[in-house]
C-alpha cells in the first residue's frame, strides 16, 4: 500500500461512481464483552475502572501451576446470543490455546475457541430485508492492557480473562452503511439480552472489518484486508469507506491489493499497515488440555430458551401492533433498550387518558431532544417517567394545552421539578370557564373591529390573528376548543 | 510411654504414635531435619535446604496438630515429614523447578495437594531436586546438579523426581511427593528401591503443580512401603473444583486390611516389553517376582499390545507440544529471571531471558514442541500422535475388558545407570522410560515396587498398571506381594 499520498485519486470521482464499477464485500468480526459477575476462568470481578491489577488472582495472573475453570454464567450468555441470531449450538466445543508472546498475555497464550466453536450458522436481518449470515460465534478470554510510562511500561491485568464473544459474519455486507447497521443491530441484541453493556468507548464492544472489492458482476472474491479494532460506529463507516476508495485506486491503477492487516487512524481518517500476510504470526493453536471438551446439552439450551428475552425486532413488531405507532417510530423507540422501557413505562402510567401514539410523539420529539441536549442517562433520568407521565396526563385530561405542556416540560427539563408544581407556581392551569373566555373574546372583538370586518368579508386568515389575541390575554391558558367555540359564536353572531 | 526412634518407624506408625501422644511431632521433625542436614549435600536430594526455615514452618504446623488432637479431628499424617518436589507450590517458599530461570520464584499459594497434606497434619519438609521442569530421566538436567543414587553414588537416582526418590530411599523423609508425566515417579522409585505410585489422571488435583505435559502430568507418591503409599495417596486423592480435569468420582477407603490372597487375579505381561533392550538381570528378577505373584494365587498370561511400540514418538510429540505452550509464561516479563543485558527490545528480551534461563534439554523440548504445533505440521505430528494415543488407550482398555486385572512389566529396562552415561544421547535416555509412558498416555494408574537387587547391588522395580481409578487393586495386590517377600526392609540402602 502506498502511504505517500494522503489524497486518493478515486475520491474525486465520488464513492457512488466506484460502486458502479466495484462491489465491496465486507465481513465483520465483533468482540462483545460479556457482563458476567466474574471472569471466564476464575472468580475475579469484571468491574470497569478498578485500580490497576485489583481484579486479579493467581489464575488470571497466569501464575505457574494454576488451572482454568470455565464460568458457566458466560456459557449461558453465549447460548442466549446464539439463540437470538437463530444459530446452531454445537453439543461439543473446544477451547484452544492461541500462542504468542506479549506482556499483556501472562500465560503466553489466549484461551479461545478455534476449530470447534460452540456456535455456527446464524443470521441477522437488516432493515432493507437482507439477511447477513453469521458464520460462527465463539467464546474467548480478553488480554490485559499495556500502559506505557515515561521510562517504563506497565501491565494492567484487570481485563485479562474477561469473557468475550467473537461474532464473525460472512462477507455479506455490501457497504459501510450496512456494516454500521449490522453492528448497531448486533449491539442492540446484546444489550437486549442483558449479556453486554455494548459500550464502544470502554472497549466492551469492538470490531475488526474485512474488506475486499470485486468488479461488479464478478463471482470471485478479491484479496481482502483486515482493519483492526474499530471502536465507534462512525469509525467503522469511515474506515471502510476509506478502504474501499483505497482499494479501488489500487485496482484501477492496475495493481493488486495486498493481503494486509490495517489500523485505522481516526485523526487523519486513513488506514495504516500493521503487518503483511508474510509477517502474520503462527499461533500454533491446539486444544487446551486443562479444560477438556465443553458439552452443551439440549436440555441446557432449552432452559436458556425458556428464559428468553424480547429482541429488538420483536419489540418493533409489538410496538406497532399494540400501540398503533408507525414502524419508523417503533424502530427509533427500540434502538436503546432503556428508551423502549421508559416509553413502555410512561404508556402504562397514562393508560386510559393518553394514547400511546401521543406518548411516542412526545418521547421522540420533546423528551429525546432534551435528553440528548442535556446528556441525560437512562439509569437516572433527570425527568422521571412519573413526572413525564403526569405531564402527559394533564395534557390528555385537558388541564393544560399542548402549548402549555411544552412550556412546562422545558421547565421540568431545566429544574427537574414536578409538573403540578410548575403549573401551580406559574398559574398555567387551563381555563375551561366559557363565561371567562367569552368576556375576553368580546374584549378582543371590540378592540379589533377592522380585523373582524375582514374576517366577515371572507378573509379566513384573520381568524388566527384573533385567536392569538385572545390567547395572549389569557397567557395561553384558555381551553383551545372552548376558545374556538366562543370566538366563532361571537363572530358569527355579528354577521 | 516408650521412646522410639522416628527413623525406624513407617509413616503410618509415626502418624499413629504422634496422634496417640507417644511421640512428639517436634522430636520427629528435629530427628529428620538433622538427618537431612547430615546427608543432603552428598546425595544432592534437596534444593536450597534450610534447616532453620523448615523447622520454623514446622513449628506453626505443630500448633495445628496439637489443636486438632485436642479437638479429636483425625490427622492421618500427624507429624509425618514429607519432602516436596520443587515443582509443587508451597505458599511462601521458592519453587525453582530445577531451573535457573525460576531461581527466585516464590510461590504465592499452596497447591491443592499441599493444602491437603497440611490439613492432614503432615510436616512440609524441604524441596527436592529434579530434572529441569521435570524433563529428564536421571535428575542430571537439574541446574542444581544431579541427585545421586543412595545405593551407589556413581549412579543416577533416576528422574525427573530423583530428589524425592533418593530422599525417601535414604530415609531423609518417610514420604515424598513427585510428579509423573512419563514415568518421573515410577522410574526413580525403581532406581532407588522405593514404592512409587502414579495415580489415574484426574485422581489427584494438578492445581499448583507447574505444568509440563498437562494431559499427562499427575502428582504421585514415594514411600518405603505399600501401606504408606496407600496412606499418602488417600490424603491427596479426590475431586478438586479448581482443576477441571479432576475426576468427581469418590475415592474408596485406602487403609489396607490384612493381606488376602490374589486368587483369581489375572496378571498380563506385555509381550512387546520383554524383547530387545531389557537387561537380563532385570528380566530374571521380574520373572521371579511374577512367580511370587503366582504363589499368592494370581495367574499370569502374555498379551500383545502392538501400538505400544509407538510410545516414545507419541509421548515426545504430545508432551513437548504441551510443554512448549506451558513454558511460554517463563519469558522474563512476568515470570522467570529477566536478562540483565542492556539495550534489548521486547523481542530480544524474550529471546535473551529464555536463552539464559533454560537448560539444554528444556530448549530442545520447547523447540520440538513448537515445531510439531506449527502451521503445516500440526496434522502430521500432533494430530496424528493423538490419534495413536487414542488407539493405545483403547488397546489397553481392551486388555482390561478381557478380564485382566493388572498389567505387569519391569518399571525400567535397566537398573540405575552411571552418571554421565546417557547425558549426550537423548534417545538412550528416552528409552529408559519406555515401559512407563503407556500409563500416562492411557491415563491409568501405575505403581512401581522394589523386587530385588541386581548384580551391581542396585534396586530393580516392577510396574503394575490397573484400569482407570483402580488404585485400590494396585495397592492391595502390591501389598500382598510385599508381605509375601517379608517386607521392604531389604531395600534400605546402607547409609
Amino acid at each position: 500500500m502506498s502511504s505517500k499520498s494522503t489524497e486518493l485519486k478515486s475520491s474525486d470521482h465520488g464513492f457512488n461512481s466506484i460502486l458502479a464499477r466495484f462491489e465491496p464485500v465486507i465481513g465483520l468480526e465483533v468482540h462483545c464483552q460479556l457482563k458476567t459477575e466474574s471472569k471466564l476462568f476464575c472468580g475475579c470481578k469484571t468491574t470497569f475502572g478498578a485500580l490497576a491489577n485489583q481484579n486479579t488472582c493467581p489464575v488470571c495472573l497466569g501464575l505457574p501451576g494454576v488451572l482454568p475453570v470455565l464460568n458457566h454464567e458466560a456459557v449461558e450468555y453465549a447460548i442466549r446470543m446464539a439463540l437470538a441470531v437463530g444459530a446452531t449450538i454445537r453439543e461439543r466445543s473446544v477451547f484452544a490455546r492461541k500462542q504468542y508472546f506479549y506482556p499483556d498475555l501472562p500465560k503466553g497464550y489466549q484461551l479461545t475457541q478455534y476449530d470447534l466453536p460452540y456456535c455456527q450458522h446464524g443470521t441477522l436481518l437488516l432493515d432493507n430485508g437482507r439477511r447477513i449470515r453469521i458464520e460462527r460465534i465463539h467464546m474467548e478470554e480478553d488480554a490485559g492492557k499495556n500502559i506505557h510510562g515515561d521510562n517504563a511500561s506497565y501491565v494492567d491485568l484487570n481485563r485479562a480473562g474477561i469473557p468475550l464473544l467473537e461474532i464473525v459474519s460472512a462477507p455479506d455486507l455490501s457497504g459501510p452503511a450496512e456494516a454500521a447497521e449490522y453492528l448497531k443491530k448486533l449491539r442492540a441484541i446484546a444489550r437486549y439480552l442483558d449479556i453486554s453493556d455494548g459500550n464502544l468507548e470502554e472497549g466492551s464492544f469492538r470490531c475488526d472489518a474485512n474488506v475486499s472489492l470485486r468488479p461488479v458482476g464478478s463471482k470471485t472474491l478479491g484479496t481482502r484486508t483486515e482493519i483492526k479494532n474499530l471502536n465507534s460506529f462512525r469509525n467503522v463507516e469511515k474506515a471502510i469507506t476509506y478502504e474501499i476508495l483505497r482499494q479501488a485506486d489500487v485496482l484501477e491503477s492496475g495493481d493488486k491489493v495486498k493481503q494486509v492487516t490495517l489500523q485505522f487512524d481516526a485523526a487523519v481518517g486513513r488506514t495504516i499497515v500493521m503487518r503483511s500476510k508474510e509477517d502474520s504470526p503462527d499461533y500454533r493453536y491446539f486444544p487446551d488440555p486443562d479444560l477438556g471438551v465443553l458439552h452443551i446439552s439440549e436440555a441446557r439450551i432449552q432452559s436458556v430458551r425458556a428464559n428468553t428475552r424480547e429482541l429488538p425486532e420483536q419489540k418493533v413488531q409489538r410496538f406497532q401492533e399494540a400501540f398503533s405507532i408507525p414502524e419508523a417510530d417503533a424502530r427509533q423507540l427500540t434502538e436503546e433498550k432503556e428508551l423502549a422501557a421508559f416509553f413502555e413505562d410512561v404508556v402504562k402510567k397514562v393508560a386510559g387518558s393518553v394514547a400511546p401514539k401521543i406518548v411516542a410523539n412526545w418521547m421522540l420529539s420533546e423528551y429525546l431532544r432534551e435528553f440528548n441536549a442535556r446528556q441525560w442517562q437512562f439509569e437516572k433520568p433527570f425527568v422521571s417517567s412519573e413526572h413525564f407521565a403526569k405531564l402527559l396526563k394533564l395534557l390528555g385530561e385537558g388541564t393544560i394545552s399542548g402549548k402549555i405542556a411544552k412550556t412546562v416540560f422545558e421547565e421540568m427539563a431545566a429544574t427537574g421539578a414536578d409538573p403540578d408544581g410548575i403549573i401551580a407556581a406559574k398559574g398555567l392551569v387551563q381555563i375551561n370557564d366559557s363565561a371567562a373566555i367569552k368576556a375576553v373574546v368580546d374584549q378582543v372583538i371590540a378592540a379589533h373591529p377592522e380585523q373582524v370586518a375582514q374576517y366577515l368579508s371572507g378573509k379566513q386568515k384573520v381568524y388566527g390573528f384573533l385567536v392569538g389575541q385572545v390567547m395572549k390575554i389569557s397567557a395561553g391558558r384558555f381551553n383551545p376548543n372552548l376558545l374556538n367555540e366562543c370566538l366563532k359564536e361571537a363572530l358569527h353572531g355579528k354577521s | 510411654m516408650r521412646a522410639q526412634d522416628p527413623l525406624a518407624l513407617s509413616a503410618s506408625e509415626l502418624a499413629q504414635e504422634v496422634y496417640a501422644g507417644n511421640l512428639k511431632a517436634h522430636d520427629v521433625a528435629r530427628t529428620y531435619a538433622q538427618r537431612v542436614e547430615n546427608l543432603h549435600r552428598e546425595l544432592n536430594t534437596h534444593i536450597e535446604w534450610d534447616k532453620d526455615a523448615v523447622l520454623n514452618e514446622v513449628d506453626k504446623q505443630l500448633a495445628y496438630i496439637e489443636a486438632a488432637r485436642y479437638a479429636q479431628k483425625p490427622l492421618p499424617l500427624a507429624g509425618v515429614p514429607i519432602a516436596i518436589k520443587d515443582n509443587i507450590m508451597v505458599d511462601g517458599q521458592n519453587v525453582s523447578c530445577g531451573s535457573q530461570l525460576l531461581r527466585n520464584h516464590r510461590a504465592a499459594y499452596d497447591a491443592t495437594v499441599v493444602q491437603k497434606l497440611k490439613a492432614a497434619g503432615a510436616l512440609i519438609f524441604g524441596r527436592t531436586n529434579m530434572d529441569e521442569f521435570a524433563m529428564g530421566s536421571s535428575c542430571e538436567n537439574s541446574s542444581y546438579g544431579p541427585t545421586v543414587n543412595p545405593w551407589n553414588r556413581r549412579h543416577v537416582a533416576g528422574g525427573s523426581s530423583g530428589g524425592s526418590a533418593a530422599a525417601v530411599s535414604a530415609r531423609l523423609a518417610p514420604l515424598a511427593l513427585g510428579s509423573d508425566t512419563g514415568g518421573s515417579v515410577r522410574q526413580p522409585a525403581s532406581f532407588c528401591g522405593v514404592v512409587g505410585l502414579k495415580p489415574t489422571y484426574g485422581r489427584v488435583s494438578r492445581y499448583g503443580l507447574v505444568a509440563y505435559g498437562s494431559s499427562l502430568d499427575q502428582i504421585g507418591t514415594f514411600a518405603t512401603t505399600v501401606q504408606d503409599t496407600a496412606l499418602l495417596y488417600g490424603v491427596i486423592a479426590g475431586h478438586d473444583p479448581s482443576d477441571s480435569t479432576s475426576a468427581n468420582i469418590p475415592v474408596p477407603p485406602t487403609s489396607l486390611g490384612p493381606s488376602s490372597s490374589l486368587k483369581g487375579k489375572r496378571i498380563a505381561v506385555i509381550e512387546e516389553f520383554m524383547r530387545d533392550g531389557l537387561d537380563e538381570d532385570v528380566r530374571t528378577h521380574f520373572d521371579q517376582a511374577l512367580q511370587v505373584y503366582r504363589e499368592c494365587g494370581a495367574t499370569v498370561e502374555t498379551v500383545s499390545l502392538p501400538h505400544l511400540a509407538h510410545c516414545i514418538p507419541v509421548y515426545y510429540i504430545i508432551a513437548t507440544a504441551e510443554a512448549s505452550s506451558n513454558l511460554a509464561r517463563f519469558d522474563g516479563i512476568r515470570y522467570g529471571a529477566r536478562s540483565q543485558k542492556p539495550g534489548l527490545n521486547l523481542r530480544e528480551l524474550y529471546t535473551q531471558s529464555r536463552s539464559e534461563g533454560f537448560g539444554r534439554e528444556v530448549k530442545q523440548r520447547i523447540m520440538l514442541g513448537t515445531y510439531v504445533l506449527s502451521s503445516g505440521y500440526y496434522d502430521a505430528y500432533y494430530a496424528k500422535a493423538n490419534r495413536i494415543r487414542e488407539m493405545m488407550r483403547r488397546e489397553i482398555q481392551g486388555v482390561f475388558e478381557q478380564g485382566i486385572d493388572l498389567i505387569a512389566s519391569p518399571t525400567a529396562p535397566t537398573t540405575a545407570f552411571e552418571l554421565g552415561q546417557k547425558t549426550h544421547d537423548s534417545l538412550a535416555m528416552y528409552l529408559s522410560d519406555i515401559y512407563t509412558l503407556a500409563a500416562n498416555l492411557a491415563g491409568i494408574p501405575a505403581l512401581s515396587q522394589p523386587i530385588g537387587l541386581c548384580r551391581k547391588g542396585l534396586p530393580i522395580g516392577m510396574q503394575l498398571m490397573a484400569p482407570a481409578f483402580g488404585e485400590e487393586t494396585l495397592l492391595r495386590s502390591a501389598q500382598v506381594y510385599e508381605q509375601q517377600i517379608n517386607g521392604t526392609q531389604k531395600f534400605r540402602p546402607r547409609i
